[in-house]
């Protein structure tokens, strides 16, 4: 285990990012989500763990109101991205989606070329004035996914026909293309070899520069690599959240402490 | 082993038993295994006997249709008889009718047996029965094309009438005509020596194939060509109404409409449409196309609105199926970039939906191209269209008939000739339907994506 290297260097104290107060999930009659209060600071990695089915992805689905696709999923409470709720009347998921951008559990790259994969979202949302200004947006987007020496002779080659790996650090560049503040990857490593996982945590820990990271994973291990700040949640409930150093070291709940050891989930 | 309740079954003890031999329960396993392989291949050559048989069939039987008899003559366009003030006004040369035609070709056989040395006791009247009834309406109109001609020998080739091509494919036999008024033993004696002298022969009839259809009297001269383009404008029809209606109400019901119980309802009627017989869409059609909004009737206009309401269906349940086809996990990957939902949809999923979509579209044309049933009722069936529209409005509104239609009216005439060409014309439909199929797995096999 390469340990908490990172959440040791982690000192400085970053302003909150998103604030989550009271917030409820129902999907019809079942009550996924119960009362999760949360601060997420900025350029801080934050991971959601807990066992299949508590909640973390369902909770890290509403900060980008991605829930609002499921009609059966209805949400209530108060989430404030920099003090803004988002569930307001007024806001539209489109705009805050193009804030928070968003990395899924399986790569799913459009069977385009990687360079309209990336370039799609700074179109839509009218990022570049002329090519030459997209070129560079799709050039940057790359680096910073850590992609751009493995495809830079190959822009238009289709997205699909990259390994796992790299479809998903694809994905990730996709989505810093579009020049988000926050950045929520939902389990972005179940689907990838140790290798390939290797590099999108090295990534994940480089966007921390820039963003706020939100990630969803099932490996403890990935979480205390990767994470500064951990989040454990349990049957819809957010049992525990602090430093991920005190989270595997000095659990306060006890269910906390029987998940991290493996006794549940 | 205990709490499995099967006391009855004889308890098989698989310890210790030789891997080399099989046991009683394998065998049997093994035994149904191959029954119902058996089965299957025995249905499945069932099936290809059946298509093989329905093939040869309409092959056999419908080939004929593209051949026709001619007899080329050569015509004395006397001017005493086509322009008696010799001044080639046009207006006097339609003054002749055809009529005024036939001693013409009466003429013109007498010549041939003079020239052609054929021994014959027929009078001329009768050498020329064996024309078909449209030889003298051919060569009028054809000297009203070409009035320089009169005064001239004109060499023509004239259709012969059904029977003389019934007897050089063989239907017609010198037994077989022992009570038929339209030829005599005579005349096919005329006619054998005509074939000695090559004046008569058979070959391939582009006009079955371009030409309108032709009245009880002249088989040989009725053709798909009208009812053809009778069909196809009932596709366009179909094509222009169809495919966007059916792809538009696809994409509401699938990617935006909320599933809720009036959705539902809408989606089991969908289903149920599919299913409904396509003579009730006929009814429908008469009785508010025609008899409600007085389009007229045997219109292909109308023919293609019902058709229309009958492809729906078809091309809903294609399209929603290929919309669904497409992973999820695309409409999130353009949802999480902050595409909107209808540029997820135009963007990203119809593109690859599209194939699909297009297959489903063809099949429902090709279905609709072969349907019969909703035209009886729109009174498609039974016109005969003599002519070819002139202009696309025209083909939409004039009264015309359709190629299904069309072979349906050939096969209830009484004459045999007719029959031919109904089996005929089932080749030309065939033609259609399976190039569209086949048009519509090229389209599956070029766009098919992996993901």
């Amino acid at each position: 285990m390469k340990d908490n290297r990172y959440s040791e260097s982690d000192v400085t104290i970053q302003p909150v990012k998103i604030a989550a107060r009271n917030v409820q999930v129902y999907y019809g009659d079942s009550h996924a989500i119960r009362d999760v209060d949360i601060d997420i600071a900025d350029k801080t990695v934050t991971a959601f763990i807990g066992p299949s089915g508590c909640g973390k992805s369902t909770f890290l689905r509403c900060i980008n109101r991605m829930n609002d696709t499921i009609d059966a999923a209805r949400v209530t409470g108060d989430i404030r991205i920099d003090g803004e709720d988002i569930y307001d009347k007024r806001v539209d998921p489109v705009q805050l989606r193009a804030k928070v951008g968003m990395v899924f559990q399986k790569p799913n790259p459009f069977p385009k070329s990687i360079y309209d994969n990336v370039a799609y979202g700074p179109r839509i949302h009218g990022l570049a004035r002329n090519k030459a200004d997209l070129d560079d947006i799709v050039e940057q987007a790359l680096r910073r996914g850590a992609i751009w020496n493995e495809v830079k002779d190959r822009l238009h080659a289709p997205g699909t026909g990259l390994s796992g790996g790299q479809q998903q650090r694809l994905c990730i560049a996709r989505a810093v293309a579009t020049e988000p503040e926050v950045l929520l990857m939902d389990e972005p490593c179940s689907a990838l070899d140790p290798i390939a996982t290797a590099q999108v945590e090295e990534l994940i820990d480089e966007l921390r520069q820039n963003y706020s990271v939100v990630i969803v994973t099932h490996s403890m291990q990935q979480a205390a690599r990767v994470s500064q700040k951990t989040a454990f949640f349990h049957l819809g409930n957010l049992v525990e959240f602090g430093d991920t150093d005190d989270i595997f070291t000095r659990p306060q709940d006890p269910r906390t402490e029987s998940y991290i050891t493996g006794r549940i989930g | 082993m205990s709490d499995i309740p099967n006391p009855a079954a004889p308890f098989a003890d698989p310890r210790g038993a030789s891997l080399l031999k099989q046991d009683g329960r394998t065998k049997r396993r093994n035994a149904a295994e191959g029954r119902f392989k058996l089965y299957g291949i025995v249905a499945i050559t069932i099936g290809l006997l059946m298509l093989l048989t329905l093939l040869f069939t309409i092959i056999s039987r419908g080939t004929g249709a593209f051949q026709q008899t001619y007899v080329t003559l050569s015509v004395p366009l006397l001017e005493d008889k086509l322009d008696k003030n010799g001044n080639r006004n046009l207006e006097d040369i339609k003054k002749v009718s055809t009529f005024g035609y036939s001693p013409l070709l009466n003429a013109a056989f007498e010549n041939k047996i003079e020239t052609a040395g054929i021994d014959s006791d027929l009078k001329a009247k009768a050498m020329a029965g064996i024309l078909s009834k449209d030889a003298a309406a051919q060569l009028r109109d054809h000297v009203l094309a070409n009035p320089e001609l009169i005064g001239s020998d004109a060499e023509f080739e004239f259709l012969t009438n059904s029977r003389v091509d019934g007897y050089l494919k063989g239907r017609v036999s010198r037994d077989s005509i022992a009570n038929d008024k339209n030829i005599s033993a005579e005349q096919l004696d005329l006619v054998d020596a005509l074939i000695a002298d090559g004046s008569i022969e058979k070959r391939f009839n582009l006009d079955f194939i371009t030409g309108a259809d032709a009245s009880d009297a002249r088989p040989e001269a009725a053709g798909m060509g009208v009812a053809m383009i009778g069909s196809f404008a009932m596709m366009l029809v179909v094509l222009v109404l169809a495919l966007p209606i059916g792809v538009a109400a696809s994409i509401y019901l699938e990617e935006f409409a909320p599933k809720n119980w009036i959705t539902d309802i809408i989606e089991v009627n969908i289903s149920n449409l599919a299913a409904v017989p396509s003579i009730v869409f006929g009814i429908l059609g008469l009785a508010v196309f025609i008899n409600y909004m007085h389009l007229p009737n045997s219109a292909p206009l109308v023919g293609g609105l019902v058709l229309t309401l009958m492809t729906l269906p078809t091309i809903i349940i294609s399209t929603r199926a290929s919309l669904k086809s497409v992973p999820p996990s695309i409409r999130d990957a353009a949802l999480g970039v902050g595409a909107s939902k209808m540029q997820s949809v135009f963007h990203h999923v119809l593109p690859l939906a599209a194939p699909g979509i297009l297959t489903g579209t063809i099949i429902g044309l090709a279905q609709a191209l072969g349907e019969t049933a909703p035209l009886l009722l729109i009174g498609m069936v039974g016109f005969i269209a003599s002519n070819p529209p002139e202009s696309i409005a025209e083909g939409l509104m004039s009264p015309n008939s359709a190629m299904p239609a069309q072979i349906y009216e050939w096969a209830k005439r009484a004459d045999p000739a007719f029959y031919e060409r109904a089996w005929g014309g089932i080749i030309i439909l065939l033609v259609f339907l399976i190039s569209m199929n086949a048009i519509a797995v090229l389209l599956r096999r070029r766009f098919e994506r992996r993901w």
